[in-house]
């Protein structure tokens, strides 16, 4: 029993990370209808960043993810200006091969400047360790992401469903010239966004490294998760991303603990029913 | 109808059916590279073989307008069955390549039910989780797949019991070619058959083709096996003409090469998967050799470049090209 609660454990813990990247393809990919497949490349950033600043600057854990996720954001937000932008309203085929682009771009740039090795990330102290729980132990890192995770959902959920900043992206996404004929700057309301989405990623991907770490081809080895993350959640849905995410940790891990002979098989399997029976995703509208 | 419009139709069909002079200069100049690149005949076969399975992908996203991002399943499903046949002391060469297209085609069909289910964005995903599946189907089953470290020990027997698989590729580059020219010809029966306009019609306007009584997720289905079914026999040729069948068939790797060679050719003209291969695997071959990252890099680069730019691939260049040279003359006389 106690057995199967680590496990389970170990999965939500899993799921969170997984959130915190999916969360921003949510928005990029769900909200703003750019088939985005360099999502996780902009995670990679994040990771590099926070474990560079660690290791070559000297800066402390927490400043440095928050560093990360700003680095993170500038790039998201200059690809989105330069590039991205011309995109939005091409086929969806020609945004993801595009993309695609950048995604092998991007693996080439982080062999060359950083080296194809794997890297590692030092954590503070009081992330080492476990927290007693009960008659259980929770591994700190693990709580700290859970807790991150929750605040993150909590912030990001209110700030896309409740301000007017959401409103505004969600009018722009169903009438582009509508919006901008209301006098709001659709151009810069798109990058904000676009840098909003993959701050996220760069957060989870700095947050990520420490459970999974970190290599050139982490953008194209997670592009498939998260895009099964975000899929089986729903297109623009956060919550059901949020859930999605969870349920594939759980089941990813579960399934490669219990079962290990088939390891991937049951994930896929089940993404793959759920999209046969509601190809809108779990909390997706009808179609 | 009135009986002139039946006239026009006909032409507009017949004119669809020609043989554009692009098509043949591809598969004269791959006849030639074989006496022109005697030392290349890997390279050459394995380009041959590529654009037989980027063909196959072209009759669901250029013709139907239906994206894969997991096709690979069905060439490596093509692949595995025909090598494990061979492994297994069956080594004729064509019945293995007939098992290696019905297995894919009978798979192809059996998740075309699932397929003509979704559309858009979902389509991706969806065939994604297939790809995913079958890749981990065959790497959790080494006993079976020889998981890692690939299928060895697969022999082939002469090619209509008379030719010898050779160690210079020689045998191994007529026999793709052969077969990849058979299955050209039959990929353009199909688009240009009813049923193939029938698709493309689907792709242009499917409320419309609704209302004209012609099923949608039908024609789907049929699209779909047809373009794994070819897959399949891209695969079966790859396992036997290299001898070996590795993971890296099924991967997403592998799907998503293909969709940019397909799209780097040229949707919806069959040759384009052809063309595409060409360059894509010749400009991998020079570009890997000297460091694996300048490729990636150089691919990426191609990649955005295009899709800023020409619309079309090397087939509406080639066409672009071919109607301003036209014009130039027409204006210099």
């Amino acid at each position: 029993m106690l057995g199967f609660i680590n496990i389970l454990l170990a999965g939500i813990a899993y799921g969170f990370v997984l959130f915190l990247m999916a969360g921003g393809l949510s928005i990029t990919l769900g909200l703003m209808k750019f088939a985005n497949m360099a999502h996780a490349a902009f995670a990679m950033v994040g990771g590099y960043s926070a474990a560079l600043l660690i290791a070559k600057a000297d800066v402390p854990f927490v400043p440095a993810v928050i560093g990360a996720a700003f680095i993170a954001a500038l790039t998201g937000a200059l690809f989105e200006r330069v590039l991205f932008h011309r995109f939005y309203r091409a086929p969806e085929l020609e945004q993801v091969l595009m993309t695609i682009g950048v995604v092998y771009v991007a693996i080439a740039g982080a062999t060359y400047f950083v080296g194809p090795e794997q890297i590692a990330i030092s954590v503070p102290a009081w992330l080492e360790g476990n927290v007693p729980l009960g008659v259980l132990e929770i591994n700190n890192y693990r709580a700290f992401l859970i807790l991150v995770g929750l605040a993150l959902l909590g912030g990001v959920v209110g700030f896309i469903e409740r301000t007017t900043f959401g409103a505004k992206i969600r009018a722009a996404v169903a009438n582009r010239r509508m919006t901008a004929s209301c006098g709001i700057d659709v151009d810069r309301l798109y990058t904000a966004a676009f840098a909003l989405g993959s701050a996220l990623a760069g957060l989870g991907g700095a947050l990520s490294v420490k459970l999974i770490g970190l290599d050139p081809y982490f953008p194209i080895k997670f592009l498939t998760e998260l895009l099964i993350v975000v899929s089986v959640g729903g297109l623009g849905s956060l919550g059901g991303t949020f859930v999605a995410a969870i349920l594939f940790g759980v089941v990813d891990v579960a399934g490669k603990y219990l079962f290990p002979e088939a390891g991937g098989f049951i994930l896929y399997a089940a993404a793959l029913i759920v999209l046969t029976v509601r190809p809108q995703g779990l909390a997706g509208p009808q179609l | 109808m009135t009986a002139v419009d039946i006239v026009l139709v006909r032409k507009a069909i017949r004119e669809r059916a020609r043989w554009r002079s692009l098509e043949i200069a591809f598969w004269v100049a791959a006849a030639c590279s074989y006496f022109l690149f005697p030392t290349h005949l890997v390279l050459l076969t394995q380009i041959i073989i590529s654009g037989l399975f980027a063909m196959s992908l072209d009759l669901l996203l250029g013709y139907g307008g239906i994206p894969s991002f997991g096709h690979a399943a069905f060439f490596g499903l093509g692949a595995y069955t025909a090598g494990l046949l061979a492994a297994h002391g069956w080594g004729e060469p064509l019945s293995g390549l007939l098992a290696g297209g019905a297995v894919a085609g009978a798979t192809g069909l059996l998740f075309s039910i699932v397929i003509a289910r979704v559309h858009g964005a979902a389509m991706l995903m969806v065939t994604m989780c297939v790809g995913l599946l079958v890749y981990e189907a065959a790497s959790r089953t080494p006993w079976l797949t020889g998981g890692d470290t690939g299928l060895q020990g697969i022999a082939m027997w002469p090619v209509l019991g008379r030719f010898e698989f050779d160690l210079f590729g020689k045998t191994a580059f007529w026999y793709a070619y052969a077969v990849a020219f058979a299955l050209y010809l039959a990929a353009r029966r199909y688009v240009s058959s009813p049923e193939g306009l029938a698709l493309e019609g689907m792709r242009e306007n499917p409320t419309r083709i609704a209302s004209l009584a012609i099923s949608s997720a039908k024609r789907k289905m049929i699209a779909f096996t047809v373009s794994a079914t070819l897959a399949g026999f891209a695969g079966a040729l790859l396992a036997q003409t290299t001898q070996i069948v590795a993971l890296e068939t099924l991967s997403f790797d592998r799907s998503v090469s293909t969709l940019i060679m397909l799209v780097v050719g040229g949707l919806g003209s069959l040759i384009g998967g052809f063309l595409g291969a060409a360059l894509f695997v010749w400009l991998r071959d020079i570009l890997s050799a000297l460091n694996p990252v300048y490729w990636m890099f150089w691919l990426g680069l191609i990649l955005i470049g295009m899709m800023l730019s020409a619309r079309g691939g090397l087939v509406g260049g080639v066409a672009l090209l071919s109607k301003r040279m036209r014009a130039m003359i027409g204006s210099a006389t």
